[in-house]
């Protein structure tokens, strides 16, 4: 009991120091900085994991789990501007999804492949894949957003659970095919068109010729033992880190704007907006629109960079993810998004695995039971790590016990989120205390 | 701390005196409001009815406000005064009848629609957005804000005329903060505040949409003597700049003194409608009302 309240009372005295001494560095450099932290931090503990497999390994680690970082912190800005900012509870977004990769694929797709496409530029089918994520959002929004909010989220579900299922449909794939020429794939799945950074590193495709960029990078590279085809699978995940900063600024400004400033009205209290001349309803499809579109994009460039997409890459469990990094971050704040898909991914979606793995090769475990009980017999009869030795070949179960445990820790402790509760600013102008003064000084001078 | 603490001192000091000085209040609420000369009587509401099941909240209820004025609408508990704000503001649609804002037929439109053509309403228990700033509150409110648009608050170029007007926005939340004396809470969330202060502050967020007429639901409610003595003083001020309001109230003293017209409903009807002066001596009125108060 005394240990709990002095945990609380130390707990904000580090926060305010944390505070006090990064007081005159600006927002955007601290939020810099916090990301950058942070994502060190879960660097530099799968470094930990994987540091004796050599460093080619550990470099693609951690791109492995950059890639996540990067799609996961994306879904969670979208989410962040429906939910976060709007109060527009979504829990259809692996739906929308689901409606941006497989527009991308049926529009691009080789026309001689199986299931066929239409063999359209790839640029105009990303496009329209967002276009049609987007307008499925519309057709969710008009019936929806009229009703109350806790409606919205059932009726997202729902779309989403009828949009999968229906991809999944080898009924509606074989007519597809027969009538208009071109299918889904329905449960074997579809190819995509392969999103891949070889094009800076290799002209036309072959390994010997190489461009300058890859003569550079790969001279640095090559000596310290890591693998060009790695090399080149980061130079994707920085092409989403662009995407990521790009969402974010989108957001930031979307935040700071009297647009923002409605949609944060309309979270806070609809009947107030709406009684202060906002037409709340266009607000709420214009946003609801605009997150689908940036959902489908997201879905577009995390399952594109696989050249192969099934239906079973959408099931809600993608949705819930995105979720709980949004609420780990804090919901509300863009920064936060960012920094809760990197927790999410580095500790509880990604680490759990990497950690367990690293445990048993490290411990190198005598017994290995195959059930719980066997474990417990094991662990009676004398063999005290059998237990431990079944909980790290089991790390997948235990991930989701993990989620719920942290979920359940954070709801207690801080419902915010890490960074939730954090203002900021709903308008294209500061709006501190001083600006007052300002306008002070210069009526005086009139 | 709180604003209630200097009320007095503020009441004596004309601190907000320049508001009705032209040079630098023209982008004020109150001086533009006064500006353009409204119709003689800017809201008249015919044959209102609404019922909710079986019971009718608001039966056949007509009157009109006069440009200028501080109109009383009072009533026992369970009269429907609130209910004919709501259906006169749009929250709620009337099963039949008319309200005429400025000579135009303005039923069963929608709250936004309502409050952009200059009739805007505040609400019986203060709600103010509670997670945005004092600031934010006030700058969301006024009309034709073109960072509005999604694309203009988006695209870069296109951004700076946002800018200039939030500024603009910005000095006009201002000042209405400094009429209203809760500009020291500016930077505050609304959530923080004190009942009294947020009723002040969901007058101030009215005032920055421009109105002609504003509809006050039980502005005094809650309120002590010194904030309620304060709240009125300004809604004289307004008054003076030609501002219209129509006003629910429970208090009758309140509406006695500063009503030049009170309508008296009584189970959804209206009962009597005059001067402060004949209602006070209207036998019907003290039977359905002060009678009760009485007990």
């Amino acid at each position: 009991m005394t240990d709990d309240v002095d945990a609380d009372k130390t707990a904000p005295s580090v926060t305010e120091a944390v505070r006090a001494a990064t007081a005159d560095i600006s927002q955007p450099v601290r939020d810099v900085g916090l990301i950058v932290g942070v994502l060190f931090g879960v660097y530099a503990l799968f470094a930990v994991f994987v540091f004796n497999q050599g460093l080619n390994s550990v470099v693609s680690t951690l791109r492995v789990v950059t890639f996540f970082i990067a799609v996961y912190a994306m879904l969670a800005l979208a989410l962040n501007l429906q939910w976060g900012y709007t109060g527009l509870f979504n829990i259809g977004v692996a739906g929308f999804m689901a409606v941006g990769v497989y527009t991308m694929g049926i529009l691009a797709g080789d026309p001689a492949g199986s299931p066929p496409g239409l063999g359209l530029p790839l640029p105009f089918a990303i496009v329209a894949g967002m276009a049609a994520a987007a307008f499925v959002g519309l057709l969710t929004a008009l019936p929806a957003l009229r009703l109350r909010a806790d409606y919205l989220a059932i009726v997202t579900l729902g779309i989403s659970e009828i949009i999968r299922l229906t991809l999944n449909s080898g009924a509606l794939n074989s007519w597809l095919i027969e009538t208009v020429g071109i299918g889904t794939g329905a449960g074997s799945g579809m190819g995509l068109p392969s999103f891949s950074a070889r094009g800076l590193f290799y002209v036309d495709g072959s390994t010997a010729n190489q461009t300058a960029l890859a003569e550079v990078v790969f001279a640095v590279t090559g000596p310290l033992g890591i693998r060009e085809s790695v090399v080149i699978a980061w130079a994707y995940v920085f092409v989403l880190i662009v995407f990521v900063v790009g969402f974010y600024v989108l957001l930031a400004r979307i935040g700071n704007s009297p647009f923002g400033r409605v949609l944060k009205s309309i979270r806070e209290d609809e009947l107030v907006a709406s009684s202060l001349g906002k037409h709340t309803q266009l607000f709420k499809i214009k946003v609801f629109m605009l997150g689908c579109a940036l959902m489908g994009l997201a879905g577009i460039l995390w399952q594109g960079s696989q050249g192969f997409v099934s239906p079973n890459s959408f099931m809600p469990i993608v949705t819930f993810y995105v979720f709980v990094a949004l609420i780990i971050g804090g919901s509300g704040s863009n920064t936060g998004s960012v920094v809760g898909a990197i927790v999410f991914v580095g500790l509880l979606f990604e680490g759990p695995r990497r950690a367990g793995g690293a445990l048993s090769d490290a411990l190198a475990f005598t017994a290995n039971p195959n059930t719980s009980w066997e474990a417990l017999t094991l662990v009676v009869s004398g063999e005290p790590l059998a237990l431990f030795a079944y909980a790290t070949d089991n790390i997948s179960a235990l991930q989701f016990v993990l989620l719920g445990v942290v979920l359940i820790v954070l709801m207690q402790k801080r419902p915010e989120g890490l960074l939730g509760h954090r203002n900021e600013t709903a308008a294209a102008v500061p709006l501190t205390e001083q600006t007052r003064s300002i306008r002070g000084g210069e009526s005086d001078e009139q | 701390m709180s604003s209630d603490d200097v009320t007095a001192d503020a009441l004596a000091t004309d601190a907000t005196g320049d508001l009705s000085a032209p040079p630098e209040s023209q982008d004020s609420p109150v001086e533009r409001a006064a500006a353009t000369t409204p119709p003689a009587v800017p809201l008249r509401v015919t044959n209102l009815k609404k019922t909710f099941g079986g019971i009718t909240a608001v039966d056949d209820m007509s009157f009109s406000v006069e440009s200028g004025s501080i109109t009383g609408l009072i009533g026992p508990n369970g009269a429907g005064k609130s209910t004919t704000f709501n259906l006169i503001s749009g929250a709620l649609t009337p099963d039949s009848g008319t309200v005429y804002f400025n000579g135009q037929d303005i039923t069963g439109l929608r709250p936004d629609q309502i409050a952009t053509r200059g009739m805007v309403r505040t609400f019986q228990i203060a709600r103010e957005l509670p997670e945005m700033t004092v600031l934010e509150n006030l700058m969301l409110a006024p009309k034709n804000q073109i960072g509005e648009t999604l694309w203009r608050s988006v695209l870069p170029g296109v951004r700076g005329s946002v800018i200039e007007q939030e500024t603009e926005l910005r000095e006009q939340a201002w000042e209405t903060l400094e009429f209203f004396e809760i500009d020291h809470l500016a930077t505050n969330e609304a959530g923080t505040l004190s009942g009294g202060q947020q009723k002040l502050l969901e007058m101030a967020r009215a005032l920055m949409t421009d109105p002609e007429l504003v509809l006050l639901d039980e502005p005094m409610a809650g309120v002590n003597p010194s904030l309620e003595r304060k709240i009125l003083d300004r809604i004289h001020r307004l008054q003076e700049d030609g501002l219209t309001f129509l006003l629910v109230e429970h208090d009758m003293d309140v509406i006695m003194q500063h009503c030049e017209h009170v309508i008296v409903m009584h189970q959804g009807r209206l009962l009597a409608e005059g001067e402060p002066d004949t209602i006070r001596s209207n036998e019907r009125v003290i039977e359905a009302y002060l009678g009760e108060d009485l007990e």
